[in-house]
């Protein structure tokens, strides 16, 4: 059973004043559909501008209502959350439904004391009496790791490091036990050796807590360590979707498989000349009119101009959906390596 | 062709922690570069990688005086550039260029592509004439792979990749030897960064040049880069060849950084061993005693460790590193315990912690990357 279903969404930005100035709306999302079961952590990769940071920002509620436009469904536990009003949205934001941000120092108030950032929460959805909640909260920071949990809830955000600070946010993220945690590029601003004890701490969270775990990124390597099943986004649609293992072994969309092949990479022979892809998202044509990626597509064929491809269960490899009209075959892929 | 093209030896860069709004007293040092000794040779590519803070950028500004260095020499092709200053100084940059790591702010919005690219070869007294400027012009942008109708065009007009190229194509203008190149494709996407890694590597074998690459990135510095130094908070801890390097990190910090890189391949992710370390990056203006990364090493011994601060010796030929105990940690005659992480203070030495005034520990960490 999914705790999470994202059907169809869409979200639409409009400019102010649209129809008189003739602007095109654009559609940072354009009919994305996932789902997400408990203990499961899913993986949404995708290079800037692909849609992948709208679509988590849209399943929280937090796009601003003026000029977006969102549409389809996502259904949490049976609930639809599009739906919900904001006062309901925000009972649920924090307590079944955590987020983790990018950039910890501009999602943290700099004016609050980290330890009331937390109790904050406690106090909000559970009711839990201040004290407690205090205890509770040096509890929490406990358990990401921040060492002399204590002192620091009486700290303010610039006291801390980057990576203590990404800490405590998850830790707030974490103060109500959510069923389901997005953690949007949570690592993106952080040096690797930080990096790693943060993934090592969401990996350890999923296990033992069976939260759902939604990972934004667009690191292929954070993705292939920690993901269950990837879902490889291009220009607010996603192209393929694969576990974890299937998906790197055999890259079956020209997308997927010239991300892989444009990264130079630690367990490689040096010296080999990288394989980038050519162009820019500048040009895509878009989705209505073909493939969007067919303007850069080494594997581009009549028919990707003219028919949108469709998100289909991959012909040679069962347990794979694939939008895509000419996939990369192994030959293709031995020719290159 | 051969031979040292720079050599840095025993640079120093401190800077001062000021404070009071009329008496101005200095009350402390941020220790950015703490006596560097290196050479890169002529056409190779040196890649200097670190965490944030570790003064890697620092270090190559200092190379090209950018920063003004507190002690130490950089001697640029047998020439001293620690004593040069005013005009000499202004004509040897020309032989050492730049390319930042932020191709938006680095280049300047009002100015046309042409302007950009032709103030440095005024400069230099390298513009003889209109025709001879313009054919070198088009002939460098076809090199960057722009086509020439961008000289008319400004620098909001371009996306982030060709920015780039403009940033390379400025430094290219007057004709370096040396390209000082600080995070050139950290701002950029995976496909694109895979465009301007190949574009530096055709430069390189078409003008010659030297490179010193900085990044943090260490995939793209392995990839690149013919010798590699890892530095920790100030000072250099290893120094080998690319290949080297990943076969057999000597250091325990290079092992550590080296297994934290994730790999997009999961079988290898999920049987990989990790060094992983414990607590934050202690602050520069207060370093720790004895080996800088004491606080943190795995493999760190009673004593020595923190009282004797290890010199960069060269353990196997070329391949040098800066730990007592290196060959132990070979050997495995040693073997890594558990660190307690210790609490990392922000803010430098004579701050309190509580300090309304303690900014983020730096300007990248405030912006990201």
């Amino acid at each position: 059973m999914a705790l999470l279903e994202v059907r169809d969404l869409s979200v639409v930005f409009r400019s102010r004043g649209h129809q008189r100035t003739g602007e095109q709306p654009v559609a940072a999302v354009d009919g994305v559909s996932f789902d997400v079961a408990p203990g499961q952590t899913v993986g949404l990769v995708g290079e800037s501008g692909c849609g992948k940071s709208v679509t988590a920002m849209s399943i929280m509620g937090l796009l601003p209502k003026r000029g977006n436009q969102v549409t389809g469904s996502a259904r949490f536990d049976g609930t639809e959350l599009l739906s919900l009003s904001d006062r309901q949205m925000r009972d649920r934001r924090g307590r079944d439904l955590g987020m983790v941000f990018q950039d910890p120092l501009s999602s943290l108030n700099p004016v609050v004391p980290i330890g009331l950032q937390v109790t904050e929460v406690l106090e909000r959805h559970q009711g839990t009496p201040r004290k407690q909640a205090a205890m509770e909260a040096a509890e929490l920071l406990d358990k990401v790791g921040i060492p002399d949990p204590r002192r620091r809830l009486s700290e303010y955000p610039h006291q801390l490091s980057g990576g203590m600070r990404q800490r405590a946010l998850i830790a707030i993220a974490l103060a109500c036990r959510p069923r389901l945690l997005i953690a949007d590029e949570p690592t993106t601003a952080l040096d690797v050796t930080i990096q790693a004890q943060i993934l090592a701490l969401l990996a350890e969270l999923v296990r033992d807590t069976g939260t759902a775990l939604i990972m934004i990124t667009h690191d292929l390597g954070v993705v292939a360590g920690l993901c269950d099943e990837v879902n490889v986004l291009y220009a607010g649609r996603v192209v393929e979707r694969a576990k974890r293992h299937d998906l790197f072994a055999a890259p079956r969309h020209p997308y997927t498989h010239g991300l892989l092949s444009s990264i130079p990479r630690l367990d490689s022979p040096r010296g080999e000349r990288l394989v980038p892809i050519k162009g820019s998202v500048a040009d895509n044509i878009p989705w209505q009119n073909g493939c969007a990626f067919a303007p850069r597509c080494p594997n581009a064929i009549d028919t990707c101009v003219e028919v949108t491809p469709e998100m289909a269960v991959d012909p040679l490899v069962s347990r794979r959906l694939l939008r895509c009209h000419n996939p990369v075959t192994a030959t293709q892929r031995e020719a290159l390596t | 062709m051969t031979g040292t093209l720079v050599e840095v030896d025993d640079l120093k860069v401190h800077f001062p922690i000021r404070r009071g709004v009329v008496l101005d007293r200095t009350i402390g040092y941020v220790y950015a570069v703490d006596g560097v000794d290196l050479a890169i040779r002529r056409g190779e590519t040196y890649g200097l990688v670190g965490e944030s803070g570790c003064g890697k950028s620092t270090l190559g500004r200092a190379m090209l005086k950018l920063t003004p260095p507190t002690a130490g020499r950089v001697v640029f092709d047998g020439i001293d550039l620690s004593t040069m200053r005013g005009e000499r100084l202004r004509t040897m940059r020309r032989r050492m260029q730049m390319v930042f790591q932020d191709p938006m702010s680095s280049l300047d919005p009002r100015q046309s592509v042409e302007s950009l690219l032709v103030e440095g070869m005024r400069a230099h007294g390298l513009d003889t004439g209109r025709e001879a400027t313009t054919k070198r012009l088009r002939s460098l942008l076809s090199s960057v792979g722009l086509p020439s109708t961008s000289l008319r065009r400004y620098p909001h007009e371009f996306s982030g990749g060709q920015r780039q190229r403009i940033g390379i194509a400025r430094a290219l203008t007057v004709e370096p030897e040396l390209i000082v190149a600080d995070e050139p494709v950290s701002a950029l996407d995976v496909s694109v960064q895979a465009q301007v890694i190949n574009l530096l590597e055709d430069l390189q074998r078409e003008f010659g040049l030297t490179y010193l690459v900085i990044a943090h990135d260490l995939a793209v510095v392995r990839h690149i880069c013919d010798r590699v130094g890892v530095m920790y908070l100030g000072g250099l801890v290893e120094e080998t060849t690319s290949d080297q390097l990943y076969a057999e990190p000597l250091h325990p910090y290079t092992r550590a950084l080296l297994s934290a890189v994730p790999v997009p391949d999961p079988v290898l992710e999920d049987r990989r061993e990790r060094v992983l370390l414990t607590g934050d990056l202690p602050s520069p203006a207060n370093p720790p005693s004895g080996c800088r990364f004491h606080t943190r090493c795995p493999w760190r011994q009673q004593q020595r460790c923190d009282t004797e601060r290890p010199v960069l010796r060269e353990i196997a030929p070329g391949h040098r590193a800066a730990c007592h105990f290196a060959e132990d940690i070979r050997a495995g005659r040693i073997h890594p315990h558990e660190v307690r992480a210790e609490l990392v203070e922000q803010g430098g030495e004579g701050m309190r912690v509580d300090d309304p005034l303690a900014g983020p520990a730096s300007i990248t960490e405030a912006l990201g990357p």
